[in-house]
């Protein structure tokens, strides 16, 4: 019969019409901004520069290596050495950017720059609602915008941060191990030293000569 | 003017030089000979609702019938081979996310493949599983979301598409979940992809597997026997099994024209061996057979998904000694390529034995397939065109790279 | 990384056994196997003029080869190439007791003229083996940059011919509808050569506006 493939159809948006009163899976759509779907956690947007500690300035962990400037497809971060060094985390003297932009209205969200950093510094933000009016410079991030405190990003990718923190804390006790160990052995061998040189004002003492002070 | 010197002017003398390749009857159709009618020339597009994206054809009608058709590209164009050429290996990854924006996982694939064979680099086995599963939730996504427009541009506005494109946002969570980004995934890597998935990721996916086909059931009960359907699309743009293969057409759109050729049968890239499935064949070779490949390939994803779902090992998802970043391949060159939703999608690597590729070169399966779109489009009205055209599947960022 | 070069019936479609069938079927035909060097080990053949278009229709149609799909056509653009070596010469010299030979090294300059290049990667659609990779390339990069169309052979080569021609600026002689594709039609220059120097843009871009100095950090300082 003409026309029985269409009724046969509209059966089935019927169907759905009343099923989606009842049937999560029917309905999804869902009321932004009132409503929102929670991010998964690997959700990435732009990245961000992560500081330990208070100071974005003092605990910026970026050392201006310069690997991620290069990397970047689009080519939208830039970076300026400083010229003198502040300790980083394990107390190792490092170079940190002067200045670091990056411009988001290039940057494709590629996420390249966080999986080349070896000094995990930079990492990808979930936050996505970011319009502006201006066109040129509201969307050129520098230093001073990018930088988030460590609990930030423990706070939007808590999975990742925790791995990421265990690492640095495994760095940092070998690193302080490595040092209390160099530190003993300088004391065994500054110790050495001056048994030594007890013996020898010993030795010289027998030998009658006394050494001038 | 009158039509029939319009006429003449038009009908560029190809025939004699082209013969055989082009079939008879290209720009052979003459206006009526009765009636005195006038050619009329219309753009339709670049913005036009139906040609999805920014392209353009440039159509001469006599009356309703089109007797010539031109498509125009490169709205889009931005010359991504060159962009790449000047890119690092490694940074010309998010770069092919951006040509098929429906499809980033297997343009990654391609791309990756090509590089594989390039360095000679083996991968993995658990990411083998993963390329695959990620490959046909594509593909599910790609089909669904076509099928969807396909019937928009029929005239069913809403229902189909919206349907449609609620299971393609499920997949599309999925791949945000494991990739961090909806479409722009940027996930596989040379020699193995970015991180591992988790098993609740895995679990997850199983039970959304175990779903689809109750969407797919839902679909043809919706739109299977609908008369309108039928009608608008049984017998129009017929493509011939030997024109589609003289002018390389791939993918559902040649297997539609009765041509048992499908990439990962033929080349049995990746693991594709391991696994059951059947590759569906048209007869006609008309726009209601490229719609019934689709859906019967999302059937056929759906198969392959369910076994590589049961099968996929544990182990390491990407060997630590292959060099991902700083890669400088030996001077040579290599083409991949795989069976993207679309068609043959070809990544062509030359290597100077720099850190950029000397040459990249990507063979888009849509652009190849819009060669025969005139042909395919002669005589039929300006609504069948648009018919036509959707049940090519293109999508413009591809086309025009 | 399966790329069989035989297919399971048994036909050899290497370079080497496609040149022999092509010396030996279409006559005077010169042909020769550029090796690949990379792992992939996908050698081609490179043709000449006279001879592409009665070759690539002996391939299409030969009853074992059957390569009637033309997947990938592209050009590639190889510009000149200067090459500095070494050389060491014996010469005579003039010395003080009488001329005397001696040997010199000198630094030779040869110029490599460059040229363009198209590749056409064909498989076969009935058979199902390949790629067979033909190439074929232009005397120089200039006037001489023309090259036989393979549209009339494989119609897949027709939009691609057209880019190679848009982008490298290759003329193909025998192609229907030799336009530009992707760029517009006044458009002079080709985009894809190696030397290509892109025109100044007239509107401020924001590409590269993070430099310090830029438009970019002029708007972010105006604020
Ligand atoms: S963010 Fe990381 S990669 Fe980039 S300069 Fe700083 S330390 Fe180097
Ligand atoms: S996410 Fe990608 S585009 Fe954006 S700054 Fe990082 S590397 Fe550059």
């Amino acid at each position: 019969m003409l026309g029985e493939g269409i009724v046969k159809g509209l059966i089935e948006t019927a169907r759905n019409f009343v099923g989606s009163y009842v049937d999560k899976d029917r309905l999804v759509t869902v009321q932004y901004p009132e409503e929102r779907n929670p991010l998964p956690e690997a959700a990435r947007n732009f990245p961000f520069l992560l500081y330990d500690g208070d100071d974005p300035e003092a605990g910026l962990r970026c050392v201006s290596c310069h690997i991620c400037e290069k990397e970047c497809p689009p080519r939208c971060i830039h970076i300026e050495k400083s010229t003198d060094k502040k300790p980083d985390f394990v107390g190792k003297q490092q170079f940190y950017p002067k200045v670091f932009n990056i411009d988001v209205s290039v940057c494709m969200s590629c996420q390249i720059c966080v999986e080349v950093c070896p000094f995990d510094a930079i990492r990808m933000d979930k936050e996505f609602e970011l319009s502006t009016d201006d066109r040129f410079g509201g969307l050129l991030w520098t230093k001073k915008e990018l930088a988030k405190p460590n609990e930030y990003y423990q706070k939007i990718h808590p999975m990742e941060a925790a791995e990421t923190d265990a690492r640095r804390a495994e760095e940092l006790k070998q690193t302080q191990a490595k040092a209390a160990a160099a530190a003993a052995a300088a004391a065994a061998k500054a110790a050495e030293a001056a048994k030594a040189a007890e013996a020898a004002k010993a030795g010289n003492g027998a030998a009658g000569k006394e050494p001038s002070a | 003017m009158s039509g029939k010197s319009m006429m003449e002017e038009s009908a560029i003398g190809l025939d004699e030089q082209m013969g055989a390749t082009y079939g008879a009857g290209r720009h052979t159709l003459k206006p009526d000979a009765e009636h005195e009618s006038q050619i009329l020339e219309v753009a339709i597009g670049p913005q036009h609702p139906s040609t999805h994206g920014v392209f353009r054809m440039d159509v001469q009608l006599d009356g309703e019938r089109v007797v010539r058709l031109k498509p125009v590209f490169g709205y889009l164009h931005r010359n991504h081979e060159k962009i790449a050429e000047n890119a690092a290996y490694l940074a010309a990854i998010p770069y092919t996310d951006r040509l098929d924006y429906l499809c980033s996982m297997t343009n990654n694939w391609g791309y990756v493949l090509a590089v594989e064979k390039l360095v000679g680099i083996a991968v993995p086995e658990r990411t083998e599983y993963i390329r695959v599963i990620m490959a046909e939730l594509t593909r599910f996504q790609n089909h669904s979301a076509l099928v969807g427009f396909l019937l928009q541009d029929m005239g069913a506005s809403g229902t189909p598409l919206m349907y449609a494109f609620r299971e393609r946002e499920k997949i599309l969570d999925l791949f945000e979940a494991v990739s961090g980004a909806r479409m722009m995934c940027n996930y596989l890597r040379f020699g193995g992809v970015r991180v591992d998935c988790t098993p609740e990721w895995l679990e997850e996916t199983r039970q959304l597997v175990g779903r689809l086909p109750r969407f797919v059931d839902e679909f043809e009960r919706l739109l299977r026997g609908n008369e309108i359907l039928m009608a608008r699309t049984q017998g129009v743009g017929v493509l011939p099994r030997e024109l589609a293969v003289s002018a390389g057409v791939t993918g559902p759109m040649l297997r539609a024209s009765g041509v048992n050729y499908d990439i990962r049968k033929v080349d049995r890239y990746g693991i594709y061996d391991r696994f059951k499935f059947r590759v569906p064949l048209g007869e006609h070779g008309d726009v209601y057979d490229r719609y019934m490949m689709r859906v019967l390939e999302m059937r056929e994803s759906i198969a392959i998904l369910e076994q590589a779902l049961k099968e996929i090992p544990d182990g390491p998802v990407q060997d630590p000694k292959t060099k991902v970043r700083g890669l400088r391949p030996k001077v040579g060159e290599a083409y991949g390529r795989i069976e993207s939703p679309k068609g043959e999608l070809g990544f062509y690597l030359i290597s100077d034995g720099t850190m950029n590729p000397y040459r990249y070169r990507v063979r888009p399966p849509c652009l190849i397939n819009l060669t025969i779109l005139e042909d395919m489009c002669l005589g039929l009205s300006v609504a069948d065109v648009v018919v036509t055209l959707g049940s090519v599947d293109i999508v413009m960022g591809e086309v025009d790279r | 990384m399966s790329s069989p070069s035989i297919d399971p019936v048994g036909v050899d479609v290497s370079a080497e056994a496609i040149r022999a069938a092509l010396v030996k079927g279409v006559p005077g035909c010169e042909a020769t196997v550029v090796e690949n060097g990379s792992p992939s080990a996908q050698h081609s053949l490179l043709l000449d003029h006279e001879h592409a278009v009665e070759a690539a229709t002996f391939l299409r149609d030969h009853a074992e080869f059957r390569l009637d799909f033309c997947s990938n056509v592209t050009g590639v653009d190889w510009p000149d190439k200067e090459v500095t070596e070494k050389v060491k010469v014996t010469k005579v010299v003039d010395g003080p007791d009488g001329p005397k030979e001696q040997q010199v090294e000198e630094t030779r300059k040869t110029l490599i003229p460059g040229y363009l290049e198209t590749v056409y990667h064909l498989f076969s659609m009935e058979k199902k083996h390949g790629p067979v990779i033909l190439r074929l390339r232009t005397a120089n990069r200039g006037e001489g940059n023309h090259l036989p169309s393979l549209t009339p052979v494989w119609r897949s080569a027709e939009f691609q011919e057209r880019e190679a021609f848009d982008l490298f600026g290759i003329v193909f002689d025998g192609h229907p509808d030799l336009r530009r594709i992707l760029m517009w039609e006044d458009f002079t220059d080709h985009p894809m050569r190696k030397d290509y120097v892109p025109p100044e843009e007239d509107e401020p871009v924001m590409d590269d506006g993070c430099a310090p100095g830029s438009s970019a950090e002029q708007g972010a300082a105006g604020q």
